[in-house]
């Protein structure tokens, strides 16, 4: 049942042929034998999960066609959710209980889906390799010495364990596609306000996007529509229609042409990553897509931007963190109020976090704002033209989602630049908001390659189209780890 | 652009942070690289373009101003390590 497709489930739920209480035990008594090995989840829900299990089922048996009803899923643990702890991977909010559902949360539970817990992330989100959570790394299912990726990397070892059906995850520069692409799986990072940032945990607010972690892109077509759609309590919510996307992916591909920037292939892709994309390039060409070689000239700019922008949003968004009306506080005496707000941030942050809010705030302070900071708001436009003008020739851009496999826990751990370069192809879709997908292409020594493929503005339905009918041609996504199964 | 030991204690100042003495050399060799790597924005040519707050390049909508939210501060403080009488307490200090 664990390595069913969330649409399997849903299926065979809304069939009959298994309920929601016996899907929701056996991944319950999958996270209880095997997550000792992969620390995914931060907190599992059992009782919560049970009770909605029942209700789902109760549901299903009055006639109720939900989309998602009794699927079990996970939540990154970024998102509020009433009543359960969310911690955000920080020892600052170890012991917050949010009063609230975020809109996402709340949304997927009205169609239907189960929370089976809250998985594991890089602290506030600030990582490439789940290694900074207060709760411990995470583990690759592909391989136990490897990072699965970050910061959404709970939710991607869990669904590639098949410890939940699907999972949620956020992504400021690459957190859903990176982790997607390590871990195997379909990661999905839809336009900018396409989905409510209300209750999500703000990291960078210009930049912070949900989506999911699936094993299809069918599968993330069904979360989105339940997902997506203006949100009132979002003021950068997008008031636009919300497609069906379900039936859309299942229409003929047509004529499609794809953008490659040759650049993307250079000397910084390890050369196994670079064949394994050329090949599933190849692959599409064969589907009936024409490649087309683009440029993208300011992109090497985008990790630098990124590294001004990010920061400068996270030291004001985290600033709200005082320990005061929640949140860590110190047990040290204090000597007035400032050391106690000093204190009480500094147990609570970890040092990943700590570098960005020192960095954020020395490019927002006086006399160097305009040098970097404006800056960087400048190259960001920069970038993003560079997208529109490749847009006004191309459907889609493809390339590779990350420069390497899965790397080694503590590999990259002592310098944080070389950290941050391992989103080198992915900061450029959340420098300019748009709709991007990593799917499963290959292996390379055991461990799975992604292909990221990028739209314009609002092109989910086109873009997990593309995904789906490559999907429906090749078995990489069908791929399981056998340690677990 | 390089940092001094004194810029990370002023930076710990503004961002309410307390940093251990004894990790300030580490943090000052990390945000140096850090700054550093950011630096190679300076080449870039950006004479006469705008800065872009927002990737759509859209203005936040605006609602009425009317009240929409309920008085829920005993939820709210249930999350607080020590309130009485509606109110949140913080150590007694003498200044």
């Amino acid at each position: 049942m664990h390595r069913n497709t969330l649409a399997e489930s849903a299926a065979a739920l809304a069939a009959g042929s298994v309920s929601s209480l016996e899907l929701t035990r056996h991944y319950l008594a999958r996270i209880e034998r095997f997550d000792g090995r992969l620390n995914s989840y931060i907190t599992v829900t059992a009782e919560q999960a049970l009770e909605q299990a029942r209700e789902a089922d109760r549901r299903i048996a009055r006639g109720d066609k939900a989309p998602l009803l009794g699927v079990p899923i996970a939540h990154k643990d970024i998102f509020c959710t009433a009543g359960v702890r969310t911690s955000c991977g920080s020892r600052m909010l170890d012991n917050f209980v949010s009063p609230y559902d975020a809109t996402l949360v709340e949304r997927l539970k009205k169609a239907g889906a189960v929370m089976l817990g809250k998985t594991n992330m890089d602290e506030f989100a600030m990582g490439s390799s789940s290694e900074t959570s207060f709760y411990g790394p995470v583990r690759n299912p592909w391989n136990l010495d490897c990072v699965p990726g970050g910061s959404s990397g709970g939710s991607a070892a869990a669904v590639a364990a098949g410890l939940c059906a699907a999972a949620t995850g956020t992504d400021t520069g690459g957190s859903i596609r990176q982790p997607a692409a390590l871990a195997g799986l379909t990661g999905l990072k839809p336009t900018y306000g396409r989905i409510s940032r209300y209750g999500m945990i703000a990291f960078a607010s210009s930049l912070d996007h949900g989506g999911s972690l699936t094993r299809t892109a069918e599968d993330a077509a069904l979360l989105l529509g339940a997902m997506a759609g203006l949100d009132e309590r979002d003021s950068t919510s997008l008031d636009e229609p919300v497609p069906d996307y379900a039936a859309e992916i299942a229409k003929p591909l047509g004529a499609v042409t794809i953008g490659v920037p040759e650049s993307f292939f250079d000397d910084g892709l390890d050369a196994d990553n670079a064949a394994a994309v050329r090949s599933s390039l190849a692959e599409l060409e064969k589907l009936g897509a024409k490649l087309k070689t683009v440029e993208l000239p300011n992109i090497h700019l985008s990790v630098p931007t990124y590294y001004v922008v990010a920061p400068a949003e996270a030291s004001s968004n985290l600033a709200r963190f005082d320990g005061i009306r929640f949140g860590h506080r110190t047990s040290e005496p204090v000597a007035d109020l400032n050391d106690f707000y000093m204190r009480n941030r500094g147990e609570g942050f970890g040092e990943e976090v700590q570098r960005r809010i020192l960095t954020g705030t020395y490019v927002l302070s006086s006399g160097y704002y305009d040098a970097y900071y404006i800056k960087a708001q400048k190259a960001r436009r920069l970038i993003s033209r560079d997208y529109a003008e490749a847009f006004a020739q191309v459907d889609f851009i493809a390339g590779p989602t990350t420069p390497t496999p899965a790397f080694r826990l503590g590999q990259k751990t002592a310098d944080p630049v070389a950290m941050y370069l391992n989103d080198i192809y992915t900061i450029g879709a959340d420098l300019a908001g748009l709709p991007a997908i990593s799917i499963p292409c290959g292996f390379v020594d055991g461990l799975p390659v992604g292909l990221q493929l990028v739209g314009p503005h609002l092109a989910e339905a086109p873009l997990l189209r593309l995904a789906h009918h490559f999907q429906r041609a090749t078995d990489w996504h069908a791929r399981f780890p056998a340690a677990f199964d | 652009m390089s940092l001094q030991l004194e810029d990370i204690q002023k930076l710990g100042q503004l961002a309410r942070l307390r940093i251990e003495p004894e990790k300030v050399p580490d943090l000052v060799a990390k945000l140096s690289g850090i700054l550093h790597f950011v630096d190679q924005l300076q080449a870039a040519d950006t004479e006469g373009v705008a800065p872009m707050a927002h990737p759509l390049d859209r203005n936040q909508r605006l609602r009425p101003d009317a009240v929409t939210e309920s008085d829920r501060h005993e939820l709210y403080q249930q999350n607080a390590a020590s309130v009485e009488r509606g109110l949140y307490l913080v150590p007694k200090v003498i200044e």
